[in-house]
């Protein structure tokens, strides 16, 4: 008698938890975790707050000046950097992008100064700039300058040989096709570069406030935590995920929409 | 212009753009103006840099660098590929753990860095944790998409053949997310070496970080300088590195693009 | 030795629902090699899903050897239709034939040799150390082939293996499979769209209908065993064959109630 023996089963089903809960169930679990366990001692209390006091402190926080004057201050390093850079990125890496002559003369300056990780120009920062708002704003722009430059040509150069070709063939001008082909098909690129070109401006923006001093989230985190007051860390570093979370969601839907907008350029579904 | 002319035009710029900005700087350094004083010439740097970093300095900050840089790679590595094949299998797990994993990666890293230092304290441990969380996001994330990415086809023909559950694991959705595995480890790389730059800025008495800030405290410009110098070429070395590895390790998978692209 | 068992398949639920298998039976017999023709959106492809217990169907079941199948059985395999993207890429071809053996815990010499044999029975000897992508579609096809035969199935199922090569390379293929089936002594069930096909390989031919499929008629080929692609094809029962399933397939309506396999 020959056995059949299946192998594989068609489906395994574990939990019998209906999804939509899922998300909900585990956040809530991880709360209640991190409440209790300081409580009962498992993790030490000075270190690990139970985080219905972090939670309160924060709502407390919402109503203090100093609070939204910090969050204020990491948003305008984080807008500042942004802005520069992109005002400078994307003209420069559309002219670039679009000669293939300037992109072989600056190829190598740009694959030399890229690598740089812009952390190592803080004490040049802190030197020319000194400890305000120049100097993060600075490092800001310098790091999302290069993210956003390259995302940028990747895009101009990235274009579609078909349709320009098409687009002279119709006697369009250099500059004509450039914005009627090669811009509208970079559009996409550059809308990702500027979602990730966002991040670090956050991320360089709370590190120089962490490590120059320059006020603001990352400075109050610090003070906070060399305060001995760890509640209040632990609120204002939720605030910055909540941030980075808000900043990253808002770009996340620009870009989609862009993306919606776009005649798909490559065959198929959008994503790597 | 005829294209042997432009590439020749093309060549030429190659060079000359680079020396242009060397004279530049040149120029700038032995001006007297305000900064310039923080812009020694290269010459300075270049000689500073060989005293410093041949092989002065290696091992009392670059060596400590690296390995914390290592160990916190090494073990995001680890865990993140570990987390996301089994986050990649199943979609509950995925459903669960998502808003989790959203918040955390969201929080700029830096932030993190008073909370290491307050749990952990300021050695060597609290440099390699930070790195290492740091370091997780990327490769987790990119793991998952691979896994889940994986084609169906392959799918079908793992399940027909009833391949075990351990090689379907290692043998089949592993390499199949590879490519984006390797993809995530590069993104962390650069992480890593940022994470290990600030948080020897912060809390360290070693390391390449806790040198090039020492140096600017103490007005030590072309030590300074030197630094960044080291801090480049150790981003595009590994950097380097890294891509060759990975070209050598995906060599099927460019193949088979290319021959799916026609 | 394979029965298809009132087969039935809906995709979906309520107003969406689609009905893919309306109420499929038939049967294979052992050293078989049946043909599976029908016209396109028929749901082949489903039913070899639920044949290879790749899919759970709604009605009904299919049964090896009268045992329910709810799982791809051990000593069946399957041919996927995109050769390309069945054969794992980051492994050579000697390791795509060898990996489905894993799990039979084989001495290292014993799979070796079914591994040499099967490649060398699909004629790609020399390849053994080549990647997927160094091979064109045919050997590409060829390579899983082979990876089935070393499985050692007892039966092989087969989803229009060969409707993504070439014409010179599929008429290749079909004398490979043949000569393969009587080496190793398989059962086939070989689906395709293409009736010359189906007619030059089978030994019986089961056609479907439209969704909601279900059979339209089942016949013997009456041709004799050895198959040449010029000497079969110029055969006047091969002509009257083919054009009766030609016809059984452009008739429109299916049929009221499908017809049983002659005993």
């Amino acid at each position: 008698m020959v056995s059949v023996a299946r192998s594989v089963p068609i489906r395994a089903r574990s939990l019998r938890v209906p999804d939509w809960l899922l998300p909900w169930a585990s956040v809530a679990a991880v709360l209640v975790l991190f409440d209790v366990l300081p409580r009962i001692g498992v993790l030490p209390r000075d270190h690990f707050p139970p985080i219905s006091e972090t939670l309160s402190t924060l709502a407390e926080q919402l109503g203090e000046a100093s609070f939204w004057e910090a969050v204020g201050n990491t948003l305008q390093g984080w807008a500042l950097g942004l802005g520069i850079a992109a005002a400078l990125a994307i003209p420069i890496g559309i002219v670039i992008g679009s000669s293939r002559l300037l992109y072989r003369a600056m190829r190598g300056v740009i694959e030399f100064l890229r690598p740089i990780p812009s952390v190592a120009l803080i004490p040049l920062a802190i030197l020319i700039y000194g400890t305000g708002l120049q100097s993060k704003v600075f490092l800001a722009a310098f790091a999302s300058f290069w993210q956003l430059l390259v995302a940028t040509l990747y895009g101009v150069q990235d274009v579609d040989p078909v349709a320009t070709d098409t687009a002279r063939s119709f006697g369009f001008s250099r500059v004509q096709r450039l914005f009627r082909v090669t811009l509208p098909s970079a559009i996409p690129y550059i809308a990702t570069g500027l979602r990730i070109a966002s991040a670090v401006s956050l991320i360089l923006t709370v590190t120089a406030e962490l490590v120059i001093g320059s006020a603001g989230l990352g400075r109050s985190i610090n003070i906070a935590r060399s305060g001995g007051n760890e509640e209040l860390m632990y609120a204002l570093i939720i605030t910055t995920g909540v941030l980075g979370v808000l900043l990253n969601g808002i770009f996340v839907l620009a870009e989609r929409r862009v993306l919606r907008w776009h005649p798909s350029q490559r065959s198929g579904e959008a994503g790597a | 212009m005829t294209t042997r002319r432009q590439r020749l035009l093309a060549a030429g710029l190659e060079v000359t753009v680079p020396v242009l900005l060397l004279v530049i700087w040149g120029l700038y350094s032995s001006s007297g103006s305000e900064n310039s004083y923080y812009f020694p010439p290269l010459t300075d740097i270049l000689s500073t840099f060989a005293d410093t970093w041949l092989f002065e300095r290696v091992g009392s900050d670059m060596v400590p660098s690296l390995v914390r840089m290592g160990l916190g790679f090494g073990i995001a590595v680890v865990v993140a590929i570990s987390a996301g094949l089994l986050l990649g299998l199943s979609a509950q797990a995925r459903r669960a753990a998502a808003p989790i994993v959203e918040f955390l990666r969201a929080i700029p890293p830096p932030a993190l860095l008073p909370f290491a230092i307050l749990v952990i304290g300021v050695g060597n441990s609290m440099k390699v944790f930070i790195i290492a969380f740091v370091c997780i996001w990327p490769i987790l994330l990119n793991t998952i998409d691979g896994v889940t990415g994986v084609d169906p086809t392959l799918r079908e023909t793992t399940r027909v053949y009833g391949v075990t559950p351990r090689d379907r694991l290692w043998r089949v959705m592993l390499p199949a997310a590879s490519p984006q595995i390797f993809a995530g480890m590069r993104t962390s790389l650069s992480l890593a070496l940022i994470l290990m730059v600030i948080s020897e800025m912060v809390a360290s008495t070693n390391g390449i970080g806790y040198f090039v800030l020492q140096s600017q405290r103490t007005f030590a410009i072309p030590e300074m300088w030197s630094g960044i110098l080291l801090l480049g070429i150790l981003g595009y070395t590994l950097n380097g590195v890294f891509v060759l590895i990975e070209r050598r390790v995906l060599r099927w998978h460019r193949g088979a693009r290319a021959s799916a692209l026609g | 030795m394979l029965n298809v068992d009132h087969l039935g398949k809906t995709y979906g639920e309520g107003s969406d629902a689609v009905e893919a298998i309306g109420d499929l039976e038939f049967e294979v017999r052992e050293n078989e090699f049946v043909c599976i023709v029908g016209p396109s959106g028929c749901g082949k492809t489903t039913l070899l899903k639920c044949m290879s217990g790749l899919l759970a169907p709604s009605r009904g079941e299919v049964r090896l050897h009268d045992q329910r199948i709810d799982g791809p059985p051990e000593r069946m395999a399957l041919v996927f239709q995109e050769y390309g993207r069945s054969l794992y890429p980051w492994m050579s071809v000697r390791q795509n034939v060898a990996f489905p053996l894993r799990r039979k815990r084989l001495g290292k010499d014993e799979a070796s040799n079914l591994v040499e044999q099967a490649v060398e029975s699909v004629d790609l000897t020399g390849f053994l150390d080549r990647y997927p992508w160094e091979l064109s579609g045919g050997m590409q096809q060829r390579v899983a082939i082979a990876r089935a035969l070393a499985y050692q199935p007892e039966i092989l199922l087969m989803d229009e293996p060969f409707a993504s090569v070439d014409a010179q390379t599929r008429a290749d293929l079909e004398d490979l499979i043949l000569e393969v089936r009587r080496q190793y002594g398989v059962t086939v069930v070989f689906v395709t769209h293409d009736i010359d096909e189906s007619v030059y390989l089978g030994d019986r031919i089961v056609v479907l209908t439209p969704a909601p499929t279900t059979v339209q008629e089942t016949l013997d080929v009456d041709l004799p065993a050895a198959r040449d692609q010029l000497e079969t094809k110029e055969l006047p029962e091969f002509a009257r064959l083919r054009a009766h399933v030609y016809r059984s397939i452009k008739r429109k309506q299916p049929a009221a109630e499908p017809e049983h396999a002659a005993a």
